[in-house]
C-alpha cells in the first residue's frame, strides 16, 4: 500500500520576509511554528517529532534541540538537517516515514536564517584552495552551470530573463512579498553583473525570516479536526557531488531522480501539474528543472518559458507568489507553503482550478534536489 | 596584495610541488580510475594510495565565469578576470583560469597548461590552444 494521499500537511506559518533586524533565528522558528500550530487550529501537546534545517549562514551544534527547547516540546524524533535548500522537502519525507513507522505522531517542520541582517560572508566565501584562482561565491557556481547550458543549447538570455520577469511578475502583485517590483526584458538586460553571465536579476534576494509547517497523517488530522490539511501525493530526492567540477555534467540536475521518484509515488506525470513552485535562488535554475522534471525536452526550456507558458494563465505557472526572485530569498519552505494555499484554493495569485502543484527544492550549487507533488 | 594561498596537506602536497616544478599532475587508482583534486582514497573504487601521474596539459574549456567585482582585495586590480573549469584529455577537471582576454573565450575550446608564479606560488593556468 502506497503512501500517497495518507499524510497531510495540516498547517503552515511564517514571519515577515525582509530585514529582522535583532531577530535571532531560533525566536523566528518558535514565530513560524506558532503560527502554523495556529492555521492548523492545534495545540502543541500533540506535537512530538521537531525536523529543523539548519540556518545556512551559521551553524550550531545540536541546533535542533535549542528549537525544540524554545518550543516546549520535548521530541521523540528530529534533530537539524543540513541539506542547503532542499532540506525542508526532505524533512517533511523524514517526518512522514518517521510517521508511519510508528515512530511519532505529528510533526513540525521548520526553519530560519537572517543572512540579511545577520552575517552573510557564507555566500561570498572563497572555495578551498581553488581561492588562488580567485574561485569565490555561490552565485559563481551557478554562473558557470548558466554559461554551460547556453554553450550546449543554444540558451539565450531573452530565455533567462524570462523566468525573472514571471517570478517578479507574481510577486508584485503578492501583499507579503520582500520585492514588489516588475521587470521588463530592458531592465533585465540592464541589471548588472554579478557574476558573469549572471545578472542581480537572475539571483535570489538575500532575506531574513522563517517558516513552518505541521505534518501528520491524513487521519489524525481528521481526528484532530484541522481544517484544511493539504494531501501530500508524492515525493523524492537525489544528491550528486560536492566539488563542481567533478560532476559528470553540469547540464542535469538531481530534479532527474526526485521528480522521477515524486512521479511514480504520486502516480502522475509532467502533463498532469497544474501549478509548479519551482526553486528559483538563480534562473538557470527553473529552465534546467523545467527540463529535468520532463515538462519539455532536454535543451528546450528557453523555448517552453519564451511564449508565457510560466505566467499565470499558461500552461505551466510557476512560483506564484514571486518564489525566491522575488517573495523572499529564504529557501524552500515557503514555495511549499505556496502549494499548500494553491491547493487549498487561497492564493493570492490562484490558478483556476488547480488540482496539483509540484514543488521544488535544491540545496548548495544543485548538489542536493527534493520534489513534492501537493494535492487538492 | 597576495592572492590567498593554497593550503597543501599531506595528500596534496605533491600536486603543489609537482607545479613548481614544472609539471601538472594528477592522481591514478589502481582500478584506472583518474581523479583530481587530490584525496587518499580513489572515489571509483575506494582503494588507497593512488599514485601520481603527469598530465599531457592538453584539455578543453568545458565553462568560465567572468568576475566583475572582487570577493578579495587581490583581486581588485585583476577585474574583470575569469575563472574557468578544463576538462584534461586524461580525464580529471580543475577549476583555473585561461590567460586569453575573455572575449576570446568558447565553449569547447583546446586549451594548453601555462604555469605562471604567483609569489612563492605556482598555479596551473591555461592559455587557449590551436584547434
Amino acid at each position: 500500500m502506497g503512501l500517497s494521499g495518507r499524510y497531510v500537511i495540516g498547517g503552515i506559518g511564517h514571519t515577515a520576509f525582509g530585514k529582522l533586524p535583532g531577530r535571532d533565528t531560533v525566536s523566528m522558528n518558535v514565530e513560524a511554528c506558532r503560527n502554523a500550530l495556529a492555521e492548523a487550529r492545534i495545540e502543541k501537546s500533540v506535537v512530538d517529532a521537531v525536523f529543523v534545517k539548519v540556518p545556512s549562514s551559521a551553524h550550531q551544534f545540536m541546533y535542533g534541540q535549542k528549537v525544540a527547547e524554545a518550543l516546549g516540546i520535548a521530541p521523540r524524533m528530529g534533530g537539524a538537517w543540513d541539506q542547503g535548500g532542499a532540506a525542508n522537502i526532505t524533512l517533511l519525507s523524514f517526518a512522514i516515514m518517521g510517521i508511519e513507522a510508528g515512530q511519532c505522531d505529528v510533526a513540525l517542520v521548520c526553519y530560519a536564517d537572517n543572512p540579511r541582517t545577520g552575517n552573510r560572508a557564507h555566500f561570498g566565501r572563497p572555495r578551498g584552495d581553488d581561492a588562488a584562482y580567485g574561485w569565490f561565491s555561490t552565485a559563481a557556481g551557478y554562473a558557470m552551470i548558466h554559461r554551460r547550458h547556453a554553450i550546449e543549447y543554444g540558451t539565450r538570455p531573452e530565455d533567462f530573463a524570462a523566468v525573472a520577469i514571471a517570478c517578479r511578475k507574481h510577486g508584485a502583485a503578492n501583499p507579503q512579498a520582500q520585492l514588489r517590483a516588475a521587470i521588463d526584458l530592458d531592465k533585465y538586460m540592464e541589471s548588472p553583473w554579478v557574476v558573469d553571465p549572471l545578472r542581480k536579476d537572475d539571483c535570489a534576494l538575500v532575506s531574513d525570516g522563517g517558516a513552518a509547517m505541521v505534518v501528520m497523517s491524513a487521519k489524525r488530522a481528521r481526528e484532530l479536526g484541522v481544517p484544511e490539511p493539504v494531501p501530500v501525493l508524492g515525493f523524492g530526492h537525489g544528491q550528486t557531488s560536492f566539488e563542481l567540477p567533478q560532476r559528470a555534467t553540469l547540464t542535469s540536475t538531481e530534479a532527474v531522480r526526485a521528480g522521477g521518484t515524486a512521479f511514480a509515488m504520486a502516480g502522475l506525470q509532467p502533463k498532469d501539474i497544474d501549478v509548479a513552485q519551482l526553486y528559483d535562488c538563480f534562473t538557470i535554475t527553473v529552465l534546467m528543472t523545467l527540463e529535468d522534471y520532463g515538462f519539455c525536452r532536454k535543451g528546450e526550456a528557453g523555448a517552453f518559458v519564451a511564449d508565457g507558458a510560466i505566467e499565470i494563465g499558461g500552461r505551466l505557472p510557476i512560483n506564484t507568489s514571486g518564489g525566491l526572485l522575488s517573495e523572499t530569498g529564504m529557501p524552500g519552505l515557503q514555495l511549499v507553503m505556496e502549494g499548500v494555499r494553491q491547493m487549498r484554493g487561497t492564493a493570492a495569485l490562484q490558478v483556476p482550478g488547480a488540482k496539483t502543484c509540484l514543488v521544488s527544492n535544491q540545496g548548495g550549487t544543485m548538489h542536493t534536489h527534493a520534489t513534492l507533488i501537493l494535492g487538492a | 596584495m597576495d592572492l590567498p594561498k593554497p593550503e597543501p596537506t599531506d595528500v596534496s602536497r605533491p600536486f603543489w610541488d609537482a607545479l613548481r616544478e614544472g609539471h601538472l599532475v594528477f592522481q591514478r587508482c589502481a582500478c584506472g580510475h583518474a581523479f583530481l583534486p587530490a584525496r587518499r582514497e580513489c572515489p571509483a573504487c575506494l582503494r588507497p594510495d593512488p599514485t601520481w601521474e603527469r598530465a599531457s596539459g592538453k584539455g578543453r574549456l568545458v565553462s568560465w565565469v567572468v568576475y566583475h567585482t572582487a570577493y578579495h582585495p587581490a583581486f581588485e586590480g585583476r577585474l574583470p578576470y575569469n575563472v574557468a573549469l578544463v576538462e584534461l584529455v586524461e580525464g580529471p577537471r580543475l577549476l583555473t583560469n585561461i590567460v586569453d582576454p575573455n572575449d576570446a573565450l568558447a565553449g569547447d575550446a583546446p586549451v594548453e597548461l601555462k604555469i605562471e608564479w604567483e609569489g612563492e606560488t605556482a598555479l596551473s593556468r591555461f592559455r587557449l590552444a590551436a584547434r
